[in-house]
């Protein structure tokens, strides 16, 4: 018998890649973990096809091909609260959601402010059905109060550093933490809400907490503290990345840096694209606290706008795993956070894709070749010899978020029950098929 | 199922004559008015009530104190409901006690409602004694209680929607009964609805009711 | 007429009609009260838990004599917040407890929405006795009973709240009742202490004392927290009596038959001088009495509403 010359095909697969500015029904050919070619539809390559056994074709006819999503926020809890989610199941949930590479925040007890803990997350990613890329500490213990050691970080494997779930409240600080990571060409990820303003804060301030009695957090808590961030970085250089913008003022903020040419990029979460803050009141749903919080129709709209102009140039998911006992409580309570990374792809394609703000190819770019680009990741493309990190999606199924599909430890999910279209159909990892839509 | 037919038990005469007749027996057996208060169970009881209080003092030129009752916070069925009857105004702005209460309600039936009036009676104070007057008596008492005047008794089925009009809220005075359309022997009992007055039961032989 | 809802959970949403029944239904229990013997049997059988997360004095006791009155079985459960945090939730305490029979549950709790929360997890008719800075509508329905029993009316009235509005639950509950009831509802206080868009509740915000008052019949005043100092909603007691105090001199500017409310704790001498507050158009202490009959009204009402609709 002739030697197999691919592992797997993917054949009539609408292939999206815009890295490499594709975008047409074509076969995907995987060897040795790897892309191996993408060829049109021909005798040749149908007789290629043909030759291979079955369980060796994934047959992606009327379904959208693109390189493994890349989710570059996400809280994965271990080590420290393993209850709540593990580097394993975290990454079983981001193969059901369709990315075969996540980025893990630092806020984990301990923190990731080590060389040891960055090594320990990364031997734990190492079985695990996604790519586990480390976001190191800016501050020792997240403290806000004496850099961390990021060169050691950067040299343990950690791409990226952000005190995220917090912001660097001390400008100081921020400023030698953007001058001291240049050095090491990595961003800061800013989780920009200024502490201050937004203290005891629960929801978005509005007239929403008003009728509820509830401390706010307002809006211009997060664009003070984005603008903070921006002048630092215009100031002395460094590369910023502001995490999960939620406001219309932080859009504009982030939109005219860029066009003083400052070094910013910005990331959505879908929540800050699909929920405003009046759904509280209905139930008070714990899994609708969120920092930063959910906002107005106004920000959803000043957001759209931000990703359709290239203002957002990612979307993430800010996965937040929470306990079920902890979030079953009083809502100020409550931890912030929600789980995200099995309805990240639905929601993107039913409030921004099916609303007609983003082509799938603009979607995708967003959550492949923009966040590989910011964090210098060698994934998120279909070029051939990348690694074979594939999602495809059914692009019109339609589906409805049930909690006991969550692969996660934890099912904070305010999207239960929602249905949704578009649905991850299969998503392969270095040429592994990780996830089969079962 | 034939119609239920409506027929008129008392006319307005008739039942002006009945409460002259009871405000006589009242004078009579408690030997004047002095001692006398009279208490309405609200809403027509109340009306009653202020009737014969008004008759008494065509007899006898006094004016006896009228208070007016809801029983309804005594009511022991009060949890069986799923929306709790409204509850109106209570107003007895007199001492009951060592008096001779003269209790009043249009429509005499199972006997609960005077039972929770009762109740509430004493929760005011210890009357010397306390007596019943109705205007109609139809039977199928449920608790051992009887009236000590009685405008008219008229058998009913329990079926039988018995209703007392008082100009003081509807159109004209009348007693009005309407008959439910099936033989009383068919039906099975139905539960007491707030207000009127209606059941299932043979139709009865009268019993209980005092009368002249 | 009844109630929409087996709870009571505030008073936004609650339609006049249903407001008005509370009302109504009061009038006869305020009767009750002064009767020799202050009490009927109506709510034998049924048992109600007091459950206080947050201190309160009047607020408890009026609850408590209310459900004496009915002849409800009750008892009080205070815990304080501390100790919440670690150890059992609100959840397992109150199944907990529901375990043990109860009917209705009476709760107050420094977090806005908890009344709502037991309401997913128990079976029992759920009153809210303050809920964080969200509602107090026993409150808001004492208050207009007596504002009601004063003037015969509430429609057409010009009602002024006085003080810390951003975090007073008895100003939100107030607020939502009297709009629906058809006053005019004006609010004054520090800008300081005025919620986010707070004019969005369809009301007339004023940071002027005086022209707060202008023209109103009605001045019900709250109580200043004097530790909102230290979080720097406020500059000091003395300024703040200054602009906000209710003395005899500025209530000159009310319509003249006014009414003086307070929901109570005073602070004599900050918000309201003692001179007005025992005045003789203070209903301050009437206020108290009128809780008990307004509570009775609303236990009595929900009393009937079971799960089973039995």
């Amino acid at each position: 018998m002739k030697k197999q010359i691919y592992d797997l095909v993917i054949k009539d697969g609408r292939v999206i890649d815009p890295a490499l500015g594709f975008g047409h029904v074509a076969h995907l050919f995987i060897k040795d973990g790897k892309i191996a070619k993408i060829e049109n539809d021909n005798i040749s390559s149908r007789k290629k096809i043909d030759s291979m056994p079955d369980e060796n074709v994934i047959d992606a006819a009327g379904k959208i091909v693109m390189p493994g999503l890349i989710d570059m926020h996400v809280h994965l809890r271990e080590p420290g609260r393993e209850d709540e989610e593990t580097i394993v199941s975290g990454c079983q949930a981001a193969a059901a959601g369709g990315f075969t590479t996540v980025c893990c925040m630092p806020n984990t007890d301990p923190a990731i402010d080590n060389q040891e803990t960055v090594k320990f997350v990364l031997s734990r990613a190492e079985l695990a059905d996604a790519r586990v890329y480390v976001v190191g500490a800016v501050s020792k213990m997240l403290k806000g109060e004496e850099l961390s050691e990021i060169g050691d970080l950067v040299k343990a494997g950690a791409v990226a550093i952000s005190d995220d779930g917090g912001y660097v409240q001390n400008p100081q600080l921020m400023r030698n933490a953007l001058e001291y990571a240049s050095m090491f060409n990595i961003p800061i990820i800013s989780h920009a809400e200024d502490d201050f303003l937004c203290k005891d804060g629960v929801m978005n301030e509005s007239f929403q907490s008003t009728r509820l009695g509830m401390k706010g957090r307002p809006a211009v808590g997060e664009v003070i503290a984005v603008l903070r961030d921006i002048k630092l970085c215009e100031l002395v250089g460094g590369r910023l990345h502001i995490a999960h913008v939620s406001t219309a003022g932080a859009v504009e903020a982030i939109r005219l840096a860029k066009a003083d040419c400052v070094d910013v990029t910005a990331e959505v979460c879908p929540q800050h694209f699909c929920l405003t803050d009046d759904m509280i009141g209905e139930k008070f749903d714990t899994n609708l606290r969120v920092n930063p919080p959910i906002r107005t129709k106004a920000d959803i709209d000043a957001i759209i706008k931000g990703l359709v102009d290239g203002t957002i140039d990612c979307i993430a998911s800010d996965h937040a795993p929470h306990a079920e006992e902890e979030k079953d409580v009083e809502f100020d309570q409550a931890p912030p956070g929600m789980i995200g990374l099995q309805t990240t792809v639905g929601l993107v394609k039913t409030y921004l894709i099916d609303k007609g703000y983003l082509s799938w190819a603009d979607a995708i770019r967003k959550m492949t070749q923009n966040p590989a680009r910011i964090l210098n990741l060698p994934v998120g493309t279909l070029k051939v010899d990348s690694p074979a990190d594939i999602t495809i999606i059914d692009s019109d199924k339609k589906w409805t978020v049930k909690k006991n599909d969550f692969r996660s430890k934890s099912k904070n999910s305010p999207f239960v029950g929602w249905k949704l279209s578009g649905k991850v159909s299969h998503t392969i990892l270095g040429g592994r098929v990780v996830y089969d839509g079962k | 199922m034939p119609k239920d037919k409506i027929e008129t038990v008392l006319d307005k005469k008739g039942i002006n004559r009945a409460i002259t007749r009871i405000s006589h027996e009242i004078l009579e057996r408690n030997n004047g008015a002095e001692s006398l208060v009279i208490i309405g169970i609200l809403t027509r009881g109340a009306d009653i009530a202020k009737r014969i209080a008004s008759k008494i003092k065509e007899i006898e030129s006094v004016d006896i104190p009228v208070g007016l009752m809801d029983i309804n916070l005594y009511r022991d069925d009060v949890h069986q409901k799923l929306d709790q009857p409204i509850i109106q105004r209570t107003e007895i702005h007199f001492d009951v006690v060592d008096r001779n209460l003269i209790l009043v309600d249009d429509v005499l039936y199972t006997g609960r409602t005077i039972r929770a009036a009762l109740d509430q009676i004493v929760d005011f104070g210890r009357p010397r004694s306390i007596q019943l007057a109705v205007i109609i008596d139809r039977g199928h008492r449920e608790l051992p209680i009887r009236p000590d005047y009685v405008g008219k008794n008229i058998p009913t089925s329990k079926d039988d929607r018995v209703m007392v009009k008082l100009s003081e809220r509807d159109e004209d005075d009348s007693v009005l009964i309407e008959k439910s359309g099936l033989k009383a022997d068919e039906k099975t009992p139905a539960k007491m609805k707030d207000g009127v007055k209606k059941t299932a039961a043979k139709p009865q032989k009268r019993k209980g009711g005092k009368t002249k | 007429m009844k109630l929409q809802s087996r709870h009571l959970i505030g008073l936004e949403g609650v339609s006049a009609d249903e407001i008005s029944l509370i009302l109504d239904t009061a009038v006869s229990f305020r009767e009750i009260i002064e009767r020799p013997i202050k009490k009927v049997p109506t709510l034998r059988g049924i048992t109600v838990l007091n459950l206080f997360y947050e201190p309160s004095t009047r607020t408890k006791i009026s609850f408590e004599l209310a459900e004496k009155r009915l002849s409800a079985d009750s008892i009080t459960f205070t815990k304080a917040m501390s100790s919440v945090k670690k150890g059992e939730t609100l959840k397992d305490t109150v199944r907990n407890i529901e375990a043990m029979k109860i009917n209705m549950v009476v709760v107050r709790h420094g977090s806005s929405g908890v009344p709502y929360f037991l309401t997913q997890c128990m079976d029992s008719n759920i009153i809210n006795a303050g809920d964080g800075s969200h509602e107090h509508p026993t409150q808001a329905l004492l208050d207009m009973f007596t504002i009601r029993q004063k003037y015969g009316k509430l429609k057409g009235l010009r009602v002024v709240l006085i003080g810390d509005v951003k975090h007073s639950r008895v100003v939100r509950s107030n607020i939502w009742g009297l709009k629906t009831m058809g006053c005019s509802v004006a609010v004054c206080g520090p800008s300081t202490l005025q919620p986010y868009e707070v004019e969005k509740f369809g009301v007339d915000v004023y940071t002027d004392l005086d022209e707060a008052l202008d023209g109103a019949d009605v001045v019900n005043i709250m109580r200043i927290q004097l530790e909102r100092q230290q979080s720097g909603f406020l500059a000091t007691q003395r300024e703040y009596t200054n602009l906000f105090g209710v003395t005899a001199e500025r209530l000159k500017l009310l319509n003249k038959n006014y009414t003086v409310m307070h929901p109570g704790p005073m602070n004599r001498g900050v918000e309201i001088t003692p001179e007005i507050a025992d005045g003789k158009s203070s209903v301050i202490l009437e206020q108290v009495t009128n809780g008990q009959a307004v509570r009775m009204a609303v236990l009595y009402l929900l009393s009937g509403k079971r799960e089973d609709g039995e």
